[in-house]
């Protein structure tokens, strides 16, 4: 890239300067930052604190702040002030370690998720390709956290997390293929063009773009695919094996503590952010809404509150599933994923290249 | 064995039914006009304690009380607790005679009377056993505190529950029984 774009350069075209190169990667870290925390704030209220609990007919928590709004900081100023425990026999700096390599994936992946035309961090030829590498990171990190414990739940937790990270990835991966061919692109903004600019055909109409070409429609059962491995790669409730509380503790977070667990709780619900994101991206239409012109000045403020409406649908349907359903067993998570997904979206695959290739 | 009948709806699609009528039911409680108003508060089925609390049933096992007066110091409560949460202590005393010109009666005074509800597992065993109409179950249930050793009631504190205990209820019609009496 030459000179400044993106974020930094939006901000520069505001501000009239052209800024530093330290000024812009500052800009970019508290945008990144700012663009996990919000949303992974936001997903723990909405859902997990409210939504989880009318669910069960009953309130959650109230007392902090209107209606509860403000529980989440009190929880972390609770965190912050407990102990760091670290285990006696525990390799420490691995310990230490574990929960930034977490953390950190979550960050990377929101880099490459476009908000807006200019309101990007970073514009990679390859983004999709550069989300699904760096979200297998964070299974480094469980493994570290798992190993480096020294706590036999734990290290068990951190097997199956990896047991289960791996296996879908794959599916993942396939079903984010078939968007590919059909985008004829890896780059996210290219995605997001390819659905707004694309037509719809429809019964008695025929070829129609108003309502642009959101990929649920042709990619529907890569999409169906996606939010499974999506579960499983957030380990949320279905697939919850390494953290299973009844069997294991809670699994790979059981010796941690203090800020350590809280920077697990928000790489799990800012994971689950980040992958709501890049769904809203590769299926929904990211920024571009029908009937707004998504090259527009304005849709730098507008394309960021449709993202994130867009995310909190994905994220919507990725909680309902599990405040609803009990965990699988270790053998049937793996039969899902490699006896029915994977093939499925194989299959998925092979049509969508056949109709490319055909229309 | 038959086989079960193939449900209409696959199981995991009316699981998700249930949670989202759940939510629906509970966020928009009110009928008619009103439904589009969410009012979660009046939906939900559960009370938010320290502001607003449920009555509980006349029966509740909240915390025994103790009448101290019909007290005789037999020990039965003491040594029926299966895990000695009582402590009694008495001696003996004379009072007054019942009639002008009669004898000074011999009675037992209770010294102590302590029931440490740290132990205390609500089995009722107590209540239950005592012949003379001195121990009762009271609903009142806030009695938390912060120190372990303050759980450790005495006499004067359990003679304070007996304000609570609500009267018997009558037996079912045509019971032989009489019912029985709070003594107030």
């Amino acid at each position: 890239m030459s000179g400044p774009s993106g974020l930094s350069g939006l901000a520069g075209q505001m501000t009239g300067v052209e800024l530093a190169w330290w000024a812009q990667t500052s800009l970019r870290s508290i945008g990144v930052i700012v663009a996990v925390l919000i949303p992974a704030g936001t997903l723990v209220y909405v859902f997990l604190f409210k939504m989880m609990s009318f669910m069960q007919s009953r309130l959650g928590p109230m007392e902090a702040g209107p209606w509860g709004s403000l529980q989440l900081l009190a929880e972390v100023g609770k965190f912050i002030q407990k102990e760091d425990i670290i285990p006696w026999r525990a390799d420490k700096k691995l310990f230490a370690l574990a929960p930034y390599v977490v953390i950190a994936t979550v960050f990377l992946i929101y880099l490459v998720v476009p908000f807006g035309p200019d309101a990007y961090f970073v514009d990679f030829d390859t983004g999709i390709f550069w989300v699904l590498a760096v979200s297998s990171i964070s299974v480094i990190g469980i493994l570290i956290a798992g190993w480096a414990s020294a706590n036999k739940y734990s290290l068990l937790g951190g097997l199956r997390a990896a047991g289960q990270l791996i296996a879908y990835e794959l599916p993942m991966v396939l079903a984010v293929v078939g968007v590919v061919i059909q985008a004829g692109t890896l780059n996210m903004k290219g995605i997001v063009e390819a659905q707004h600019e694309g037509t719809m055909w429809l019964p008695f109409v025929g070829d129609w773009g108003g309502l642009g070409n959101p990929f649920i429609i042709t990619q529907c059962i890569g999409f169906l695919i996606f939010l499974i491995a999506m579960q499983a790669e957030l380990t949320q409730t279905p697939f919850d094996m390494p953290v299973a509380e009844s069997e294991l503790v809670s699994g790979y977070m059981t010796e941690y503590s203090g800020l350590r667990f809280l920077l697990f709780f928000i790489g799990e619900f800012a994971s689950a952010g980040a992958f709501a994101a890049v769904a809203a991206t590769l299926f929904l239409g990211g920024w571009s809404l029908p009937g707004l012109d998504m090259n527009a000045d304005y849709m730098n403020v507008v394309g960021p509150i449709v993202v994130l409406a867009k995310m909190m649908i994905v994220a919507f349907l990725v909680f309902w599933v599990r405040f609803t359903y009990p965990r699988f067993r270790e053998d049937q998570l793996q039969q899902l994923a490699w006896k029915i997904l994977i093939p499925l979206s194989l299959v998925n695959i092979l049509a969508t290249m056949a109709l490319k290739v055909a229309f | 064995m038959g086989k079960a009948p193939t449900p209409k709806l696959p199981g995991l699609v009316k699981g998700l039914g249930v949670t989202l009528k759940t939510m629906m039911r509970t966020t928009f409680p009110a009928r008619g006009i009103k439904t589009l108003i969410p009012a979660p508060s009046k939906g939900a089925v559960t009370v938010q304690y320290p502001h607003e609390k449920e009555t509980p049933p006349n029966r509740s096992r909240g915390v025994i009380a103790l009448k101290e007066d019909n007290c005789t110091v037999c020990m039965l409560c003491a040594r029926s607790c299966p895990d000695w949460c009582i402590y009694i202590e008495g001696h003996k005393d004379t009072a007054p005679p019942r009639r002008p010109g009669g004898k000074p009666r011999t009675v037992s005074k209770l010294d102590r009377f302590d029931i440490d509800y740290a132990l205390c597992m609500y089995c009722g065993i107590c209540v239950e056993v005592c012949p003379f109409d001195a121990l009762f179950w009271s609903p009142e249930y806030e009695y938390s505190e912060l120190r372990l050793a303050d759980l450790l009631h005495d006499k004067d504190r359990l003679g304070e529950w007996m304000q609570a205990v609500p009267d018997f209820e009558p037996y079912e019609s045509g019971s032989e029984q009489k019912v029985r009496k709070v003594p107030r």
